[in-house]
């Protein structure tokens, strides 16, 4: 479902050009349980950031569910983005003044969904994640570990069929790590694509395959 | 995205800055309350003196003695001081169609005195027909009679201070009154006017023409007071008017014709204009607001850079992004001007307790047009920012912290 073709990333920093992505072949199917690994800077984040549509290579192709996905405007990319990708953070990205249940919905408001579906929709996301009875604490209310849960909720509403995460665990320590992991994995399960930056090598190694990069280039 | 969502939305993104909201709200609100505070003294001015000339009496002309146009040419050796109008003249009206009442009036200034209390005050000599003319009401008695003009009778009509000062609390009518070396009996109390424009009638004694061209030893009238028919007759009654005066004056045109629609029409047109511009005036107020929202509008897209990648992300496209931050700002400004109307009607509400004979008015365009114009303004100064946000590369907008 996931076909990247020579992508290849450049930033222009000054006079100087990075090369993040240095001509990235990568097909993930549908279901598949993906690990990205490798040293900072080699380039992981800016890989998720083009599967995310986030970020637009600077060349190569990428299709998405057989779609080119490449040359798609603002409001198609929006579209694109909501239906089929769900993004879980490093920095969990909450807004800080949106109780938890508010922060799960935000995705629905954007698409429009009627707000009797939407709090249909939150409640049994808020049970998914075992957070039913934190549905109105705001972020600064909830621990790390709960808040990364709100984040996956809040990422799988729209139920994409692509999760990606961005070291979901990276600022968490490791029992609530754990547990992200679980549900993460737990999502796979049904169905989910499941794609995560990952530094530990042990939580990388759980997935079905591991990618590799240094320097841009898969390895 | 549906409209409520985009409000409240914008709503609890502007709960979180209540300083600077304040700040804006008193901007905007001072700005629109000089608006509005202002048309509405324009518009109460304007409101007060049309009514006030159309209280004057209906289908009115005027006949005043004297040309004002100039004509040109030569000016005349001995000078040209128009032949006087008199009483003939003021009869002779009666031949045109479009006449319903005409009101000689001759005025002067006479000592009056009863039982050894003395003042001078205006004399004003008529007919009749000046009360249904000026639309004048009587607290007590009667108004002079019908009667030929020409009759010198010893009657008076008195106002309402000169009844207060020289018989306080007695009964005025049927008592004896002095002018100048003449008894008058008086007949009759006006009702007092209050505020009015022009003639105070209040302070003023009315005898029959004859009587004050008597008081005063002359033949010529101050001006001639015609109610016309209808309004349509107005222009041929003016016509008729300057026809027959020309017949009677040797073929010289030698009358002013005031037609009381042309005063208000120019003093409408006069305070409108005044209206409009200190209104305009006040609107740079409104200016400095609007470059305020701009600020903190700047400053709220600046602070959220990272929720603004976040709504990327989470798939919001650019114009989700531009109206979320446009209804932010507009709804800023609407909260001042709401503010800014409400303060606006407090002072006017307080200017009218202070003051209460002059109606204050605050026009209902009034209020809207401030509303609309907070809007443009927000819009206006809320797009750049706006724009700015929905620009945003959602992963530097991400990695902002
Ligand atoms: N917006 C940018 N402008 C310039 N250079 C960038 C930008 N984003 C990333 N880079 C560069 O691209 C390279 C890859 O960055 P990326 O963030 O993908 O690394 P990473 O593998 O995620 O690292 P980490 O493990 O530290 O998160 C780095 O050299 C980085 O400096
Ligand atoms: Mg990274």
């Amino acid at each position: 479902m996931i076909e990247l073709e020579n992508i290849h990333r450049t930033f222009q920093v000054g006079e100087q050009s990075v090369h993040a992505l240095n001509n990235i072949n990568l097909t993930i199917n549908k279901g598949e349980y993906v690990s990205i690994m490798g040293p900072s800077g080699s380039g992981k984040s800016t890989l998720l950031n083009v599967i995310a549509l986030l970020d637009q290579p600077s060349s190569g192709i990428y299709s998405l569910n057989n779609q080119i996905v490449t040359q798609l405007d603002d409001n198609q990319l929006a579209q694109v983005r909501r239906e089929n990708i769900g993004f879980v953070f490093q920095f969990f990205h909450l807004i800080a003044r949106y109780s938890a249940a508010e922060n799960i919905e935000i995705p629905m408001i954007l698409a429009g969904v009627p707000i009797q579906e939407r709090k249909q929709r939150v409640a049994d996301a808020l049970l998914a994640v075992d957070l039913q009875q934190r549905a109105t604490h705001r972020p600064d209310q909830l621990s790390g570990g709960q808040i990364q849960r709100v984040a996956i909720a809040r990422a799988m509403i729209m139920q994409p069929q692509i999760l990606l995460a961005d070291e979901p665990t990276g600022n968490l320590d490791s029992k609530s790590g754990e547990g992200i992991i679980e549900l993460l994995e737990n999502l796979n399960q049904k169905q989910t694509t499941l794609v995560m930056i990952t530094h530990d090598e042990a939580l990388g190694s759980r997935a079905q395959r591991i990618i590799r990069l240094i320097d841009g280039k898969i390895v | 995205m549906m409209i409520q969502d985009t409000l409240s939305y914008s709503y609890m993104a502007i709960k979180t800055q209540p300083i600077r909201v304040m700040l804006i709200i008193l901007a905007m609100s001072i700005g629109i309350a000089s608006v509005t505070i202002l048309t509405a003294l324009g518009e109460s001015a304007r409101l007060y003196i049309v009514n006030e000339f159309q209280s004057l009496g209906t289908n009115l002309i005027i006949v005043l003695p004297g040309r004002t146009e100039t004509t040109g040419g030569q000016p005349p050796l001995f000078g040209a001081t128009p032949r006087d109008l008199t009483l003939a003249d003021a009869e002779a009206l009666y031949r045109s169609h479009h006449i319903a009442a005409i009101a000689p009036v001759s005025v002067g200034a006479a000592p009056i005195s009863t039982k050894g209390l003395e003042r001078e005050v205006t004399i004003l000599g008529s007919t009749s027909a000046l009360r249904r003319v000026r639309h004048l009401s009587l607290s007590k008695g009667h108004f002079l009679p019908e009667s030929d003009a020409n009759k010198a009778l010893s009657i008076c009509v008195i106002g309402q201070t000169i009844k207060d000062e020289l018989f306080a609390q007695q009964q005025a009518v049927g008592k004896w009154l002095r002018i100048n070396d003449r008894r008058f009996r008086v007949i009759g109390v006006l009702e007092s006017e209050g505020q009015s424009i022009g003639v105070d009638f209040d302070d003023m004694v009315i005898v029959p023409v004859a009587s004050a061209q008597a008081l005063f030893n002359t033949q010529s009238l101050f001006r001639i007071l015609v109610e016309t028919k209808s309004k349509q007759g107005m222009y041929k009654a003016v016509d008729d008017i300057s026809e027959i005066i020309k017949q009677r004056h040797e073929g010289e045109d030698d009358v002013t014709l005031v037609t009381q629609d042309s005063v208000v029409n120019t003093f409408d047109e006069i305070l409108a204009a005044v209206t409009l511009t200190v209104a305009s005036i006040a609107s740079i107020s409104l200016a400095v607001a609007g470059i305020l929202v701009m600020n903190v509008m700047w400053v709220s897209v600046a602070q959220r850079t990272a929720e603004i990648g976040l709504l990327k992300a989470l798939g919001a496209t650019k114009g989700q992004i531009l109206c979320l931050f446009l209804t932010e700002a507009a709804m800023l400004s609407f909260a001042g001007a709401l503010t800014g109307v409400l303060l606006g009607k407090i002072t006017l509400m307080a200017l009218q307790i202070s003051y209460p004979d002059f109606p204050f008015y605050l026009p209902v365009w009034a209020i809207f047009s401030a509303l609309a114009v907070s809007l443009v303004t927000a819009l206006i100064f809320g797009v750049l920012p706006a724009k700015q946000a929905a620009g945003m590369n959602p992963v530097t907008a991400l990695n902002k912290r």
